[in-house]
């Protein structure tokens, strides 16, 4: 019957559209890895291709560059993508503004070979150290890389530290009465359910800043962080703690009244909720100082390799530092730029004072990781119901 | 002959006009009985595909230690131990409670709303009432939870206006996760019961009645027994939509109510845990064996329903 017929015929077409599904997935990663560009992705310094105008040239030759995770309202990111553009005529795209960094790892990792992969990355140092290992970087020495302090790069120029900051407590001045300053003013019975976090500091960079903070606070030490996680739970008893994750809309809303993070975030929100009324404080408790940077790289196989360089090149270059300062974010050049006189001094004076003269020590790789295990494990305990 | 055959099968289709084709030719196209499974092939091929890689690569993955690691994928049972310690251990078991609790609740409380909207004999009203929990089942994830920091948050308009916090009240507990979920969860119990209180006839109420059984009775011994697999069925539901959910928990009580789902968010991606992937797909597989669990416990009930129901 013809009835069989189209069965059979209905089933032979089934499998030939499944068999062309799984040979579809195997064609996927055919792309060139190199792409066009060869002479840029193997350059190590400007010098490599010939001098910056060089690189210029070749970079809006691409006319594209494929950023990951940066924020408009992050240290200034809205303006620097902006001025790099309209600079270079090259355009950014800024894929999942709100990824975290290990996203940012992911995409470079998941996506080798491919045009969609992320140029560059900021990361947290740890990650940045990390894809290194995993052999996701490629090494490019800015013009500037000398001047970046021995600590915050890498011998062999993978990655290195771009703008950091200062944990810091943000506080809506028209819903608390006395703002806080300092950690042991929190546990204060009346800020009754107002301390916020931005997230879990099992995931949130600047959480886990804040309770690293909280450590130094109560006798802790870089190696030491349970003092900052007794302080937590502490916060939790008294009731004070407020387990909403703080962004600019919940402060905004009176959910959040105080808020820790990043100095640069905070200061950069007051801005942006003065127009809407709110009067933002920002203050670096002076009973825990911690500050940490972010790090910038070069993915190996980016897709528009001197563009990422010309990016690096751009963020590293005074203009860029000033534009991340402009945005309350303490650049990596800030020492070497204020002895060269090519600092922002009008930015550099809305700062919120910088605890010491500025000169914070940064715990080494080992006992960060330390911490990070003695976080992950006490956290949930410290807070849970 | 083939006419009766066809009919016989139930087979409705026109026969080929004309009648020219042959028995012969029929025969050849006609699938050995072995070989009929081979319809559902393409079927098998989406399945292994679909969910079989990703399975497998979850129980590989949970059972290796990070390609990226120096010295690369090597097998090891250090993530299963892990994800069995210490605070995930506690957010599996809160995982597990808090569902457990709130699809508890959503069935008890979903049941007589299911059973006052089918017996209904206002069509209108019954057809809103099954719309309108069709809508509610689905509205979860972050506008759900806004919607409860809006309302019951600490600067919420009814914590406000009552002075709730005063009175004990906390959104970001269990207490107040559960009754989030309950929002999509008891709709959900009564979309899926509807059909079952369908299939109670009024014929078994009337003979319990005419044989003196009280409403109590006809209940406890008619009406229970014959819905509690689908009650079961609905339960296992629930269980599994409050034990998956992440988005409405991530954003309303942060990491104050531990849950499985934000652990495993928080080791793949992050600022600050690196290389703890594995550990994640370790917790997954938990979760499956949780839900397998779970469904098995509810799959032999599941035949007896179709005795009564069907």
């Amino acid at each position: 019957m013809r009835l069989h017929r189209v069965r059979s015929v209905s089933l032979a077409c089934s499998l030939v559209v499944a068999a062309m599904g799984l040979t579809a997935c195997g064609l996927t990663s055919a792309n060139d890895v190199n792409g066009g560009s060869g002479k840029a992705a193997a350059a190590t310094s400007a010098q490599d291709l010939g001098g910056m105008d060089a690189l210029v040239a070749a970079a809006k030759k691409e006319g594209k560059l494929n950023t990951i995770a940066l924020p408009r309202d992050w240290a200034n990111y809205g303006e620097i993508i902006d001025t790099f553009e309209k600079k270079y005529g090259i355009k950014v795209e800024v894929e999942n503004p709100d990824a975290a960094s290990q996203d940012e790892i992911n995409a470079i990792a998941s996506r080798k070979g491919q045009d969609r992969s992320p140029d560059v990355i900021d990361v947290g140092r740890a990650f940045a150290i990390s894809a290194a290992g995993q052999n996701l970087l490629a090494p490019y020495r800015v013009s500037a890389f000398d001047q970046i302090p021995k600590g915050q790069k890498d011998a062999q120029a993978r990655w290195y530290n771009d703008f950091g900051g200062y944990v810091s407590i943000g506080c809506d001045a028209a819903r608390v009465k006395k703002c806080p300053t300092t950690f042991a003013d929190l546990l204060d019975p009346q800020y009754k359910g107002q301390i916020a976090l931005t997230g879990n500091p099992t995931k949130s960079g600047s959480s886990f800043s804040s309770v690293y903070a909280a450590a130094l606070a109560n006798k802790g030490s870089f190696d030491d962080v349970k003092p900052g996680l007794d302080f937590f739970a502490r916060l939790k008893k008294a009731g004070n703690f407020n387990p909403v994750e703080s962004t600019p809309a919940t402060i905004q809303k009176g959910e959040t009244p105080i808020s820790i993070d990043w100095d640069y975030l905070n200061s950069g929100y007051s801005d942006e909720l003065r127009a809407k009324g709110v009067d933002w404080k920002v203050s670096i408790p002076t009973d825990g100082v911690y500050s940490e940077y972010y790090s910038q790289a070069i993915a190996k196989w980016a897709p528009h390799p001197a563009a990422a360089r010309l990016w690096q090149e751009f963020l590293y270059s005074p203009e860029g530092q000033n534009l991340w300062l402009k945005g309350h974010a303490r650049p990596v050049l800030m020492p070497a730029m204020q002895q060269a006189g090519t600092l922002d001094a009008d930015s550099a004076a809305k700062l919120p004072p910088a605890p010491g003269n500025g000169t914070t020590a940064f715990p080494t790789e080992a006992q960060i990781s330390k911490a990070k295990q003695a976080v992950a494990q006490g956290w949930a305990q410290a807070v849970a119901e | 002959m083939s006419a009766v055959q066809t009919a016989a099968r139930g087979d409705s289709l026109p026969r080929s006009s004309g009648g020219t084709t042959s028995h012969g030719a029929a025969r050849r196209w006609r699938l050995p009985r072995s070989a009929r499974w081979l319809g559902v092939l393409p079927l098998l091929v989406f399945a292994v595909v679909v969910f079989g890689l990703s399975a497998g690569t979850m129980v590989f993955g949970a059972f290796t230690t990070p390609e990226t690691m120096p010295g690369g994928a090597r097998f090891t049972g250090a993530n299963f131990i892990a994800s069995l310690h210490g605070p995930h251990l506690a957010a599996l078991i809160n995982s597990v409670e808090l569902s457990a609790v709130s699809a508890l609740i959503a069935a008890v409380v979903g049941l007589p709303i299911a059973h006052a909207v089918v017996t209904s004999r206002f069509r209108a009203l019954r057809e809103a009432a099954l719309a309108g929990a069709g809508v509610l089942a689905n509205v979860g994830g972050v506008p759900l939870a806004f919607a409860f920091v809006a309302t019951l948050g600490n600067a919420g308009v009814l914590t406000t206006h009552f002075a709730l916090r005063s009175h004990g009240w906390n959104l970001y507990s269990f207490w107040g996760l559960t009754l989030a979920y309950l929002y999509f969860l008891i709709p959900l119990m009564v979309l899926t019961l509807a059909p079952a209180l369908d299939g109670l006839r009024r014929q078994w109420r009337e003979a319990a009645r005419n044989n003196g059984a009280s409403a109590f009775r006809y209940w406890t011994h008619v009406a229970l027994p014959i819905l509690m697999p689908s009650l079961l069925g609905g339960f296992v539901l629930l269980f599994g939509s409050a034990f998956s959910a992440y988005a409405t928990a991530a954003a309303m009580v942060g990491s104050s109510v531990p849950l499985v789902t934000m652990q495993i968010a928080d080791a793949l991606s992050g600022d600050v845990l690196v290389g703890e992937g594995n550990v994640a797909l370790a917790l997954g597989v938990d979760m499956v064996l949780v839900a397998g669990l779970v469904m098995a416990v509810q799959l032999p009930l599941q035949r007896r329903s179709a005795r009564w129901l069907a």
